[in-house]
C-alpha cells in the first residue's frame, strides 16, 4: 500500500521504505547490542589487564553478583514502563532476605520451595502496598514508594532486633543454591533467567504487557481506550514486589549473612540499570532484556574497576557518568528519530496531497 | 448493502440517547435537562460557543461522566456506561480533538491497544494484527505503515488513526468532538470520505465542528446548544448558517470579521531565503508595519514551521531574519523576543500557556525582566499589569489569582495574547489563533488583530480557516510542500483561488499568470 506514497514522492524517491523501517528498528535493538559491545570491550580490555578476570571461576562470581540486581531490575522495567516507579525495592529484598534467614534458622527442616513461596508472597503484599497507595491513593509513585523504603527498612529493624542471621545457622542445601552449578551455570542466574524469559515474553505478547506500555505512553489515552489502568499498575507494583521477594530470598542463599540493613541502596542501582538499558524513565518504552543487561553491565563495571585497582571512590563515579551517558544517547537518538520522521511526514503528506490534488 | 431499509427502519428507533441528562460540576451547571437522540445512518451536528456543554454531552456518551439526573439509553433501553470501556463494547467510538495515541507504540497497536487479535494462549497475533491494520489503512486510503510509530505523525495522520481505531470495532456509533480543527483541505475530504461511508452503512454519527460550511456539507440534522440547554434541534435543510449562529450565541453577530483599513508602513519583518531541510525551502517574505499577512496552506505545507524558524524555536539551514533592519541570531526565541516578535503558538495549551499558574502569571510572564527590581518581582506591579491586559483585551475570569486552565478555549487565548502584548512587540505571529474558540470570541480575536495592526505592528497569521484568511489578510502567501509559492492580495481573492494554489494545482499556472497579470508582486515568491 505504500507503494504509490513512494512513487509519487519526488524529493526522496531512494529512500524505500524498507531501509527506513530497519533504520527504526536498529535504533530500537542498537541498545541492546550497544550494551553487549559495551560488555565485550570492558572484559576484554580488562582481560588483557589482568588475564585471571574471565577464568570461569571468576566469571561465574560476576553473573553471581549481577543477577539479583538483575532481578529486580526485571521488576523495575515492569513498573517504570507504565511511568511509574518502585523506590521500595531494596527494603522490599531486605524483609524478604531477612524472613528467609529467619524461617531457616528457627525451622531448619522447612522445605526450600515453601520459603520461596512465603519470600515471594511477602514481596507481593508490599507491592499491593504500593500499587494501592499509587492507585487507590493517588500519590505519585516516586513518593508513595520513598515512603514504604522507609517503612520497610524500618519493619526490618524492628524484626530483627540488631540480630543477624549467620550461614552457619543455614540449612547446606539452601545455601548450595547461591554456589552451585547447572551445566557450568551457576544455579541463582536460572532464577533471573527464567523470569525474564517469562516477563520479556509476556510483556511482548500479551494485552496486559502491551497495555503496560500504553499505560506509560499516554495514561489519558490508555483510559479512554478501556484499559483498566489501576488494574494494570497494580499488578506491575506486585509483580515488581515479588520479584524482590524473590530476590531476597536469593540473597541469603547467596551470601548466608544477613541482617538489617541487606539491599540499602539496590533501589537507585536497580533504577540506574534499567535507565542505562534503555527503559524510558517517563514510560512507555524499554525492555526487560535490555534492563537486565544494565545490571550485567553494572556490576561487570564494579568488579572491572575493583580487578584494575582503581580506587573504590572512582566507582560511583563511573556507574554515575554511564548514566548520564545512557540518557545522553537517548536524547540524542530520540532527537534524530523525530527529525527523520517529521522530515518522512512532511514528504508523505505532500505526496498524499499532491496525489489527490491530481485527482481531483 | 440494503442502506435504504436499514434507514427507513431506523428512523423511528435511535441507536443511542440522551434522555433528559444534567450534570453540574459544583457550581457550574454544564447540562440542563438534554435530550438528544442518533438514529442509524443519520450524521447529527452538535454545534455551540465554547463552554455550551457540548464536550460534557460526548463524555457522557462516550462512558467518560454519567449524568446526574436523566439517563442514556442504547437501543431504548436504559444502561450505565461506568467506564468508557463499556461504552466502546456497545459500539460508541469517540473521536476526541486531541488526538488521544500512545506516541511509543506503532500505529497498529495504537488502533487495536486493548483488543490485539490473539492466537491460542491469548497470545498476541503480530502477523494478524499488523494485516487488519493495513487493511483499515488502505480502505481509509492512507499512506501511513502499521509499524510506524505514533510520534511524529502530523496531527492530520494521528487523526486517521484515530478513524482507523473507530472503523476497526466497527462502531454503531461514531461521535467526533471537532475532528477537523487540525486538518485542512483534502485531509477534511477524507475524513468526510470515510464519514459518508460509515453513514451508508448505517453507523449513526454525531459531528461537533465550529466550522459552519461543513456542517451543511456532512450533517443532515443539527442540534445547537447554549449554556447547557439544547436550544434548537432541526435539519439543516431549514437553516441556513447564518440562523444557526444566531442561536449559539443568541444574537446577531454583524460581520464577523472586523478588518479596519490600515495604513502600511516600512517593512518590519524580512524572511530571507529560510530554508530547513526536508521541512520547507527557500522561503521569502516582508510584512510591513500595519500589515496583516496571511500564511495559507494545507496543515503538512510547513507554515507552522517557517513561523517557529522565524522565533528561533528551530533553526533554520540557510536563510535569516531581519526585523526593523537587524538580523536576527538563528534559533533563539530570546534574541527574537528581544527584537520585538511576539509569537502567538498553534497549541496554546501545550506551548502558549502554563496551565496550572494563574491567569495574572501567564499573563506577565514575558515580562518577569522589567517587573523585577533586583531580581525580586513586585507583586503589586504584576497585578496592575495583568488586569490592565485583562480589561484591553476584555478577558472573561472570576478572579486573576485563577489558574487559567479554568478559562475558555477563547479567553486562553486572549491571555496569550495578552503576554505578547505586554512585551510591546514590532511583529506578531499568530498561529490559527481561532482553532477551537466560539464564534463570539472569535470576531473579539479578530477585532484584537485587527486593531493592533492599525496601531502599526506587523501582524504575521497562520490559519486553515480560509473565511478568517480573507477577510483578514491584507495579503496572502500561500505555502505547498515546503515551498512559497504564490502571494495573492487579500482583496478579492476568492477560496477557490487560495485552495487551488494550496493544492498545488495551478502553481505553475499562477506563476506565468504573475509574468504577464497587473496585480502587484503576485507570485513574485514562487521560484
Amino acid at each position: 500500500m505504500s507503494q504509490p506514497a513512494e512513487a509519487v514522492a519526488a524529493p526522496a524517491p531512494q529512500q524505500s521504505e524498507r531501509s527506513r523501517r530497519d533504520f527504526l528498528n536498529a535504533v530500537v535493538r542498537v541498545r541492546e547490542l550497544g550494551l553487549i559491545v559495551a560488555l565485550a570491550l570492558l572484559i576484554t580490555i580488562t582481560a588483557i589487564a589482568e588475564p585471571r578476570f574471565v577464568e570461569a571461576a571468576s566469571l561465574r562470581d560476576l553473573v553471581r553478583n549481577a543477577t539479583i540486581i538483575a532481578l529486580l531490575a526485571v521488576g523495575q522495567t515492569l513498573v517504570l514502563v507504565t511511568r511509574n516507579l518502585d523506590l521500595s525495592v531494596g527494603s522490599v529484598l531486605g524483609l524478604s532476605a531477612f524472613m528467609a534467614g529467619d524461617l531457616f534458622q528457627n525451622n531448619p527442616d522447612l522445605p526450600i520451595p515453601l520459603v520461596f513461596a512465603l519470600g515471594i508472597l511477602l514481596g507481593a503484599a508490599a507491592g499491593v502496598i504500593n500499587g494501592a497507595l499509587v492507585t487507590f491513593g493517588r500519590l505519585p509513585a516516586l513518593v508513595a514508594t520513598l515512603g514504604t523504603l522507609y517503612v520497610f527498612r524500618g519493619l526490618a529493624f524492628v524484626w530483627t532486633g540488631g540480630s543477624q542471621v549467620n550461614a552457619e545457622t543455614l540449612p547446606d542445601s539452601f545455601l548450595s543454591i547461591g554456589t552451585s552449578t547447572i551445566l557450568g551455570v551457576p544455579t541463582i542466574a536460572l532464577f533471573t533467567v527464567v523470569a525474564l524469559v517469562i516477563v520479556g515474553y509476556a510483556l511482548r505478547n500479551y494485552r496486559a504487557g502491551r497495555e503496560l506500555y500504553a499505560i506509560g505512553s499516554n495514561p489519558q489515552a490508555a483510559r479512554l481506550a478501556g484499559i483498566r489502568t489501576d488494574r494494570r499498575v497494580m499488578a506491575a507494583f506486585v509483580a515488581s514486589g515479588a520479584l524482590a521477594g524473590l530476590a531476597g530470598v536469593l540473597f541469603t542463599a547467596r551470601y548466608g549473612t544477613v541482617d538489617a540493613t541487606a539491599g540499602t541502596g539496590y533501589e537507585l542501582q536497580v533504577i540506574a540499570a534499567a535507565v542505562i538499558g534503555g527503559v524510558a524513565i517517563f514510560g512507555g518504552s524499554g525492555s526487560v532484556w535490555g534492563a537486565a543487561l544494565g545490571a550485567v553491565l553494572l556490576t561487570t563495571i564494579t568488579s572491572a574497576l575493583i580487578v584494575l585497582k582503581v580506587p573504590a571512590f572512582w566507582q560511583q563515579a563511573v556507574v554515575g557518568a554511564l548514566l548520564l551517558a545512557a540518557i545522553a544517547l537517548d536524547r540524542f537518538i530520540a532527537v534524530r528519530v523525530a527529525e527523520r520522521l517529521r522530515q518522512r511526514s512532511t514528504r508523505t503528506t505532500a505526496a498524499a496531497q499532491a496525489r489527490n490534488g491530481g485527482e481531483r | 448493502m440494503s442502506e435504504p431499509s436499514a434507514r427507513s427502519e431506523a428512523e423511528a428507533k435511535p441507536v443511542i440517547a440522551l434522555r433528559g441528562a444534567s450534570k453540574a460540576y459544583g457550581a457550574v451547571q454544564a447540562l440542563r435537562d438534554v435530550s438528544l437522540g442518533l438514529t442509524p445512518g443519520e450524521v447529527r451536528a452538535l454545534i455551540g460557543e465554547n463552554g455550551a456543554g457540548k464536550s460534557t454531552l460526548v463524555r457522557m456518551l462516550a462512558g467518560v461522566e454519567r449524568p446526574d439526573s436523566g439517563e442514556v439509553l442504547l437501543d431504548g433501553e436504559p444502561i450505565t456506561f461506568s467506564s468508557p470501556h463499556d461504552a466502546r463494547d456497545a459500539g460508541v467510538a469517540v473521536i476526541y480533538q486531541e488526538p488521544t495515541l500512545f506516541p511509543d507504540l506503532s500505529v497498529a497497536e495504537n488502533v487495536f491497544m486493548g483488543r490485539h487479535p490473539v492466537r491460542s494462549g491469548r497470545r498476541i497475533d503480530r502477523g494478524a494484527l499488523r494485516k487488519e491494520v493495513a487493511e483499515l489503512l488502505r480502505r481509509l486510503g492512507v499512506p501511513l505503515d502499521p509499524d510506524d510509530p505514533v510520534r511524529g505523525l502530523s496531527i492530520a495522520d494521528q487523526q486517521i488513526v484515530e478513524i482507523a481505531k473507530a472503523l476497526s470495532f466497527d462502531a454503531r456509533v461514531l461521535i467526533m468532538d471537532e475532528p477537523t480543527a487540525a486538518l485542512s483541505g483534502h485531509e477534511v475530504e477524507r475524513l468526510f470520505n470515510v464519514v459518508r461511508t460509515l453513514r451508508d452503512r448505517g453507523v449513526a454519527v454525531l459531528f461537533i465542528s465550529h466550522r459552519l460550511e461543513e456542517v451543511f456539507e456532512i450533517c443532515t440534522t443539527v442540534t445547537v446548544m447554549r449554556d447547557g440547554e439544547v436550544v434548537w434541534d432541526g435539519t439543516t435543510a431549514e437553516v441556513t448558517a447564518d440562523d444557526l449562529v444566531r442561536r449559539m450565541v443568541g444574537r446577531d453577530l454583524g460581520a464577523l470579521f472586523p478588518k479596519q483599513d490600515t495604513e502600511i508602513g516600512e517593512p518590519v519583518l524580512e524572511v530571507s531565503r529560510l530554508t530547513r531541510e526536508g521541512v520547507f525551502v527557500d522561503v521569502s517574505f516582508e510584512v510591513r508595519a500595519g500589515e496583516i499577512v496571511a500564511l495559507a496552506g494545507l496543515v503538512g505545507s510547513g507554515r507552522s514551521e517557517v513561523a517557529r524558524a522565524i522565533f528561533g524555536i528551530d533553526k533554520p539551514d540557510a536563510g535569516h531574519v531581519t526585523v526593523a533592519g537587524k538580523r536576527l541570531r538563528p534559533g533563539s526565541p530570546t534574541a527574537a523576543m528581544r527584537a520585538g516578535i511576539g509569537f502567538v503558538p498553534e497549541d496554546r495549551r501545550q506551548q502558549g500557556l502554563v496551565m496550572d499558574l494563574s491567569i495574572e502569571r501567564n499573563a506577565t510572564l514575558t515580562r518577569l525582566g522589567a517587573l523585577a527590581r533586583l531580581g525580586v518581582i513586585g507583586r503589586g506591579a504584576e497585578q496592575r499589569l495583568a488586569s490592565e491586559w485583562a480589561e484591553r483585551l476584555r478577558i472573561r475570569f472570576h478572579r486573576l489569582t485563577d489558574p487559567v486552565a479554568y478559562l475558555s478555549g477563547g479567553n486562553q487565548q486572549k491571555v496569550v495574547l495578552a503576554k505578547w502584548l505586554a512585551t510591546d512587540p514590532k511583529v506578531l505571529i499568530v498561529d490559527e489563533p481561532t482553532r477551537g474558540i466560539d464564534v463570539g470570541t472569535k470576531a473579539e480575536v479578530h477585532r484584537l488583530l485587527s486593531e493592533l495592526a492599525a496601531r502599526g505592528l506587523a501582524v504575521l497569521m497562520i490559519s486553515s480557516e480560509l473565511p478568517e484568511v480573507l477577510a483578514m489578510a491584507d495579503r496572502i502567501l500561500v505555502m505547498h510542500e515546503g515551498r512559497l509559492i504564490r502571494e495573492l492580495p487579500g482583496r478579492g481573492t476568492t477560496e477557490e483561488t487560495v485552495m487551488q494554489a494550496a493544492t498545488g494545482r495551478i502553481a505553475e499556472a499562477a506563476i506565468t499568470a504573475a509574468d504577464e497579470g497587473p496585480a502587484d508582486g503576485l507570485g513574485k515568491e514562487g521560484q
